[in-house]
């Protein structure tokens, strides 16, 4: 298991490396179309080979890491924190305050945000830098990806506010902000883990399709989750199987975290 | 031996009208239909809604190109040009069962042509102000007389779906082959044949054959092709460069090739002077070098190459060369040449600092590009267009919108600085353009609905498009839409850049599906087509 653990986070260290490097790592510049070879296969000059337009993908996938990896992340932990905070208190006072916070989470996941993208979309100018707009997506991803996760987080504190260690800490007098911080909170690690990691491709992927509402990475700038909409042309991935390496990178970077994560709990 | 006759007779109905009677044809739309108003249709999905149910006059054979009696029996033009009267056909009825007279004719040009409803097909009857005057002549006769002569009259009518002026339905009843039943915005729109619709075939049998169609709202072209793969949808009415080519790999015999169709792929700048955008970009969206020199800055050459797969043709000015009549050959292919379009705009007071174009005040040269999100061929034509216009040191920013959006920002909110779209053309005629030229007019979208001519150049347009709508000599009008050409071509109000292929896609599970290069190329005789026995027994 510890080697297992060596190698996840040799892999994680190199490929968040990658990404923070790619302007140095890069061949070629993300943009940069060479439109004598498009569509090419690997080759030399092109490790990874180039899309439609003639760009390297291998320029393009390590800056698509740089932003997916780095801001999919930062947007799991806005929602993991506030997914946490609710609904660890709400699951430990319970009674009617659960029964009506839960009732508002359903309404909160109910609600059309389509709405609410198109209208932040409308106020935004145009011209938005693509570096802007992606900082933007992944902080309103952050914002409104928290309520699911609240849900099970409300469980996860139902369940354990009767148990033993919560009892004997409160017969000796615990107050309830202690007993949250500092009993319920350490208990629920596991769960926000879960629910941080499950949030890095579904945000990655959220990104890639509010590119139809004009929010998301623009171009020229690539993102894993727009470089994957490749992949909505099946036929063609058995032929270029190089598509698949923004989704391998996405599949590695999460499958290694789980194993650190998971590593580390078996230690503890 | 009679019952045996009988017997035999019945068999064989039996085993024909499971080839014809059944059927669900189900294909896609890119976005929602703006209006299941047939009269202010001005998109492609409303359009498509438009030809499925609604009933015409008179309709242009999209095979033939010429026209021939539908809702009329008959017609003649006067030989001013200004009045054209109709014999209806009698017996015929809405699909609410409403009887259609010369009451509904009467209702529906009047609704037409009312200022107020800012129809672009009533834009192409309007060749100079003033009323329009309808007289039934004797029962089932009507004669429209228009207050100055429109060329191409009868032609016209092609687009003017009847509407019924008593039924309490509106819009819904009508007198097309199919019906619209059911709407789920963003899903589908389920049609129904039109139980009570006129037409029969040869062998005296109601049409249409299909029972519904199923029109999927999917703007993903990807999905689209997955789905037709997959049998889901039988036909992709414009297919994609790189998925025809992918399909002819598969299934040679379900994939068409028309050659140039009649459609643009343009690039045009917002130029509306109540539009919010700053004073600045707009001046520079106002001069013709400018866009001049945009337009020469595009290398059109890899647009074809790179976002057609090759099967698309340089646009040289509004006219498609396959419009072989009116297009005005004298126009030279436009030039890629990034030296000449800097010189452009370096006359026009621009100057280049390092690497960064700039305006005579020192506003670096930056704007975004809309465009609908969704279609690939567009989404690649934006990078390269950002590519090249980079090398000449003007940044632009693109952005993908989803359709209700982005035709929210043209007509309504005008939010926007420079828009990439397709102008469709359905008809070989310039009047049928009359909505984009006429600076009055809806579709004059750089611009639109100007009270009165912004510039010189578009009260010439205004001039040139009424006097060719209203001469009858062919050759005259030609000169006349040559000019025109011409124009647009020098001020680049649409900066055109590509003539994709009618190119489409039709399941061997379709019978009597004809692509041709009008639109719409696959479905033009719809009330015709079948599916096979194995697609209609599933």
């Amino acid at each position: 298991m510890r080697y297992v653990r060596i190698i996840a986070m040799t892999l994680l260290s190199v490929i968040f490396g990658a990404a923070l490097l790619a302007p140095t790592l890069a061949p070629s510049d993300y943009a940069m179309q060479f439109r004598e070879a498009p569509n090419s296969p690997p080759s030399t000059r092109f490790l990874l080979g180039t899309d439609e337009l003639g760009r390297d993908r291998l320029s393009r996938v390590l800056f698509a890491s740089r932003v997916s990896l780095l801001l999919a992340p930062a947007a799991a932990a806005i929602s993991t924190l506030f997914a946490g905070v609710i609904g660890t208190v709400v699951g430990y006072l319970g009674g009617i305050v659960e029964k009506v916070m839960m009732a508002a989470v359903d309404l909160f996941m109910s609600l059309p945000w389509l709405f609410l993208l198109i209208t932040i979309r409308a106020m935004l100018p145009l011209d938005l830098a693509p570096v802007v707009s992606v900082i933007v997506t992944f902080t309103l991803l952050g914002f409104l990806g928290w309520a699911a996760s609240a849900r099970v987080v409300c469980a996860g504190a139902r369940t354990l506010r009767s148990s033993m260690f919560m009892l004997n800490a409160r017969g000796q007098g615990c107050r309830s902000w202690r007993l949250i911080a500092f009993q319920l909170l350490p208990n629920l690690r596991l769960v926000l883990w879960a629910q941080f990691l499950i949030s890095i491709p579904v945000f990655v992927l959220a990104e890639a399709n509010l590119g139809m509402l004009g929010l998301g990475v623009t171009e020229p700038l690539p993102s894993l989750g727009g470089l994957m909409r490749e992949l909505e042309n099946l036929p063609t991935v058995p032929l270029q199987p190089w598509r698949l390496v923004p989704i391998a990178v996405l599949a590695a970077c999460v499958s290694a975290f789980q194993i650190i994560v998971s590593g580390y709990e078996v230690e503890v | 031996m009679r019952l045996r006759s009988l017997q035999l007779i019945a068999f064989c109905v039996l085993m024909v009208v499971p080839c014809f009677g059944q059927g669900e044809l189900h294909f896609c739309l890119h976005a929602d239909p703006k209006t299941l108003n047939p009269l202010t249709v001005d998109d492609d999905a409303s359009e498509t809604v438009r030809y499925l149910t609604g009933g015409v006059l008179v309709r242009l054979n999209r095979k033939s190109q010429q026209l021939e009696p539908e809702l009329a029996t008959a017609w003649k033009l006067s030989k001013d040009n200004r009045t054209v009267t109709f014999t209806l056909r009698p017996g015929v009825k809405f699909s609410d069962g409403t009887p259609f007279t010369s009451d509904d004719v009467a209702f529906t040009m009047n609704s037409l042509m009312d200022p107020n409803l800012h129809s672009p097909v009533g834009d192409a009857f309007r060749s100079a102000p003033g009323p329009i005057a309808i007289k039934a002549v004797r029962n089932g006769t009507i004669s429209i007389t228009f207050p100055a002569p429109v060329s191409g009259l009868d032609k016209l009518f092609d687009q003017v779906a009847m509407m019924s002026a008593h039924s309490t339905l509106k819009e819904r009843a009508v007198l097309g082959p199919f019906v619209l039943t059911d709407y789920k915005p963003g899903s589908y729109l389920e049609l129904r044949r039109n139980a009570n619709y006129w037409k029969r075939d040869s062998t005296g049998r109601q049409l249409p054959y299909l029972e519904k169609i199923y029109l999927h709202i999917q703007q993903n072209r990807d999905v689209e092709l997955t789905r037709f793969n997959r049998g889901e949808i039988q036909i992709i009415n414009a297919l994609e460069g790189e998925y025809y080519d992918r399909l002819q790999t598969q299934s040679p015999a379900e994939v068409f090739d028309a050659g140039p169709s009649l459609d643009s792929e343009v690039v045009w700048f917002n130029q509306a002077p109540n539009s919010p955008i700053a004073a600045y970009k707009l001046a520079w969206f106002r001069s013709a070098a400018f866009r001049q020199a945009i337009s020469t800055a595009i290398n059109r050459a890899d647009l074809v190459r790179l976002a057609f797969n090759g099967h698309a043709s340089p646009a040289v000015g509004p006219v498609s060369p396959a419009n072989r009549f009116w297009f005005n050959a004298k126009l030279k292919p436009q030039r890629f040449d990034q030296g000449a379009a800097i010189k452009l705009l370096i006359e026009d007071q621009f100057h280049l600092d390092a690497g960064v174009l700039r305006d005579s005040r020192g506003h670096p040269v930056e704007f975004s590009i809309v465009t609908n999100a969704g279609n690939k061929g567009r989404e690649r034509m934006a990078a390269l267009i950002q590519q090249d216009l980079a090398s000449i040191g003007i940044k632009v920013a693109l952005v993908t919108l989803d359709f209700p959006s982005l035709i929210e920002r043209m007509t309504r909110t005008r939010d926007y600085e420079a828009c990439l779209l397709g102008l469709v053309n359905t008809d070989l005629d310039p009047n049928s353009q009359m909505n984009i030229w006429l600076s009055s007019g809806e579709n004059h979208q750089w611009n639109p609905a100007q009270t009165t001519p912004a510039t010189a150049w578009e009260s010439e347009l205004d001039l040139l498009m009424r006097e060719q709508a209203s001469t009858n000599d062919a050759n005259k009008r030609k000169l006349l839409f040559d000019r025109v050409q011409e124009i647009a071509r020098q001020q680049e109000p649409f900066i055109y850049l590509v003539h994709k292929n009618a190119l489409s896609a039709v399941s061997w599970k379709v019978r009597g599906a004809e692509p041709v290069v009008l639109s719409p190329h696959t479905y033009w005789q719809i009330e015709r087509m079948s599916l096979s026995t194995e697609q209609a027994s599933k």
